[in-house]
């Protein structure tokens, strides 16, 4: 399996991200810059946390534009997984493969701590090894992490099961706890928690290592069907 | 040359932690008459003499770069280089 860990201008979580899936799941990996645009030899696709063009306008707004955002449409539409961490999230929801938005915290402050998250859904390819309603504590470092959406979206989210993980506590402000969303198709999730930073217990934990290794045994699954 | 003038501000269901920061400053100045600040954001856009379909453009840009249609919306002027409308 081949991921792509996309590099914008002011991504700070891409090599975490690298590493997360080369050395927690031995798979293949490589950094895409920003300026390229076809991702055809690639199995899924990353975007990681960070500042893209250091959040100007909006988190996400001005990377929503880069030339390699096509490419991450069609392999969405393609049904391969993509997987948007923190500005990630933030850029998904930008480009409209996730519905919604992230807004500034309600205590305008930015939080950098290790939170309990539910997984709210473990019959998803991202999150297929973690039992039901598993808790995990997975860290969060951001400033604009409070999502929203109208009520309309946020009964479609709860009807189709596509909110993924919530927050234990109300860290944010985010809609209904939200700390992660999957689009109706299941190939793309976004979540403003980092499971990159959570691989080994020395770190603190090591909860995020079971997305990975997910994500690799769907494809698997399917390769082998 | 046209000069437009764009204002994004969030939608009144919005929450605006900022605002709400600025508002408290205020107070803190004194001025204790002072019942709500929304903070905005403001554009200075130059469109070369032969622009044709501005109120177009400035859609397409407005609704996808300067403004996010989930929680903002979009108002603008069109002023011709000596200023008059």
């Amino acid at each position: 399996m081949r991921f792509a860990v996309i590099v914008f201008p002011g991504s700070n979580c891409d090599k975490d991200l690298f590493y997360a899936i080369k050395d927690g799941i031995h798979a293949e990996v490589e950094m895409v810059d920003y300026r390229e645009n076809s991702l055809d030899e690639y199995d899924a696709v990353m975007i990681p946390g960070g500042f893209s063009y250091g959040d100007y306008l909006r988190s996400g707004a001005i990377a929503a534009q880069a030339p390699i955002i096509p490419a991450i449409k069609k392999l969405a539409h393609e049904g391969k997984p993509v997987l948007g961490i923190c500005n990630g999230f933030q850029i998904l929801t930008e480009i409209g493969l996730l519905p919604g938005a992230l807004i500034r915290n309600r205590q305008n402050k930015f939080i950098c701590e290790s939170v309990e998250l539910i997984v709210e859904d473990n019959q998803t390819i991202f999150t297929s090894e973690y039992s039901k309603k598993e808790s995990i504590n997975i860290p969060v470092a951001h400033g604009e992490g409070n999502y929203y959406c109208d009520d309309a979206t946020l009964s479609t989210l709860k009807a189709n099961d596509q909110i993924v993980f919530r927050y234990v506590n109300d860290i944010n402000g985010s809609v209904d706890n939200i700390a992660g969303i999957i689009n109706s198709k299941g190939n793309v999730l976004g979540m403003m928690p980092h499971p990159e930073r959570a691989l080994e217990k020395i770190v603190g934990s090591d909860d995020g290592l079971k997305m990975f290794q997910s994500i690799l045994k769907s494809h698997m699954n399917r390769v082998n069907l | 040359m046209t000069l437009v003038k764009v204002y994004v501000t969030y939608k009144e269901s919005i929450l605006d932690p900022q605002g709400e920061a600025i508002e408290t400053a205020i107070h803190g100045m004194g001025h204790n008459d002072i019942n709500g600040v929304r903070m905005g954001k403001y554009f200075e856009i130059n469109f070369t003499d032969d622009a044709k379909d501005i109120d177009t453009e400035i859609d397409t840009i407005c609704d996808k770069l300067l403004a996010n249609p989930n929680m903002e919306t979009y108002r603008y002027e069109i002023v011709n280089a000596e200023g008059a409308k």
